[in-house]
């Protein structure tokens, strides 16, 4: 296997630990328990498959790297997460619309995946797909209770829209590696964008219309956020290196 | 699986590993062992998460292998397997009753709503405690990734429901 399909795996993971990772930031924090419950639960199963492809991806790369060592020791230049993943949680309104939009992408990604001539790949897509399936309902559901709910919910929704509208758009703009694995990301606009608005008219919100897409973060530009959030997540192992309990 | 005549008894010896998060329940219960294979005192065992960040999965392949290590086997290598992608359709009979009767509500035998539809109906479930089927899901997502928290109308008990996967 080449570095450019090592580099492939990598970004769904990289993608799926940083999200993983922001939502752990509500743990104790949630609006009330059972959402805090969901969003950390979604984080467990986020971070899990995040796992599943570091490991597979340390085994292509061979050397001594460990699904750790690419978790801890890469530098934010080196991760290839989406923009999207990194982008602070706000209030409740913009991580849920975070979640909603990374869910939706994950859904039509890991159906096209199952077919994919890797069977390694498409054995991990199988698996996180079912439980995107759960994310997904989960999102659609809380776009639209609180986009349709009470004025104050929605103007909090539609906020949110105007902050990240602007980070759907570099899921479709392939980067090289995703082109040689034989991923066409840009092949899944339509149904990601669809999707989006068969819920957004449900939860009564406006889709806003030429809009500049930011992109940069699958070749590691990142925003400033992804500094912050390595420094939090590879603390322990940069301060004690290979420490374990 | 292929638990047959001749390897029964390394099956049964899996029996008593229990999973850490629901101890009353084998991991042959729940169906993540998948596969045994023997050469002379070697054995590999096959197993598969229920959900890709179960924690139990480290503490259970250690389990597996202190157990078997115990009964003279060696080397026991422990084998991850995702695909196929484990379902609450692999779970004993067995184990389902032995979930309620330790106050877990079972997953039901056939999917009924779990489908991709927004704000579908909750799923019937029977409260553990009491029998009555009049209760109400608070939150799909429970104390494990497996698990969505139920209450009862009838006992006002909260109990977790196995949900289906």
């Amino acid at each position: 296997m080449t570095q450019s399909y090592t580099n492939y795996i990598l970004h769904l993971a990289d993608n799926a630990l940083i999200l993983g990772q922001r939502n752990a930031e509500w743990c104790g924090h949630g609006p009330v328990l059972e959402q805090d419950i969901a969003i950390t639960n979604i984080s467990l199963d986020l971070i899990g498959q995040a796992r599943s492809l570091y490991q597979y991806a340390a085994e292509l790369k061979g050397n001594g790297a460990t699904e750790d060592s690419l978790a801890f020791l890469r530098t934010e230049r080196e991760f290839k997460n989406c923009l999207l993943a990194e982008q602070p949680n706000g209030d409740w309104a913009q991580t849920i619309l975070r979640q909603f939009f990374v869910s939706t992408f994950q859904f039509y990604l890991y159906q096209s995946l199952l077919t994919h001539s890797d069977s390694t790949l498409a054995a991990i897509a199988e698996k996180s797909l079912k439980e995107v399936r759960y994310h997904l309902r989960w999102g659609s559901e809380w776009v639209i209770r609180l986009g349709d709910g009470t004025e104050e919910s929605a103007r909090r929704m539609n906020k949110a829209v105007s902050e990240l509208w602007c980070y759907t758009g570099e899921f479709f703009v392939p980067a090289d590696y995703e082109t040689a694995a034989g991923s066409d990301p840009a092949g899944l606009k339509d149904a990601f964008y669809s999707k989006v608005r068969e819920v957004f008219t449900q939860a009564s919100l406006a889709v806003p219309e030429n809009v500049f897409m930011h992109t940069g973060g699958k070749n590691g530009m990142h925003t400033e956020h992804l500094g912050f959030i390595l420094s939090d997540l590879q603390y322990m192992q940069r301060a004690y290196p290979g420490c374990e309990w | 699986m292929n638990r047959t005549a001749e390897n029964n008894a390394l099956w049964s010896y899996l029996e008593e590993v229990v999973d850490p998060e629901i101890p009353v329940l084998s991991i042959v219960d729940m169906g993540i062992v998948r596969d045994i294979q023997q050469t002379g005192q070697a054995l590999t065992v096959t197993i598969t998460p229920t959900y890709t960040g179960c924690p139990a999965m480290d503490v259970i392949a250690a389990a597996i292998r202190m157990e078997l290590m115990a009964k003279g086997f060696s080397p026991v290598i422990i084998k991850n397997s995702i695909s196929p992608a484990w379902t609450t359709d692999w779970m004993t009979e067995h184990g389902k009753q032995k979930l309620k009767a330790y106050g877990i509500a079972p997953p039901n035998p056939k999917q009924q709503v779990c489908s991709d539809e927004l704000f579908a109906p909750h799923e019937a479930v029977q409260c553990p405690h009491c029998n009555s089927w009049h209760t109400s899901r608070i939150s799909e997502f429970g104390s494990t990734a497996c698990k969505a928290l139920y209450k009862c109308a009838a006992c006002k008990e909260p109990f977790d429901y196995f949900k289906c996967h």
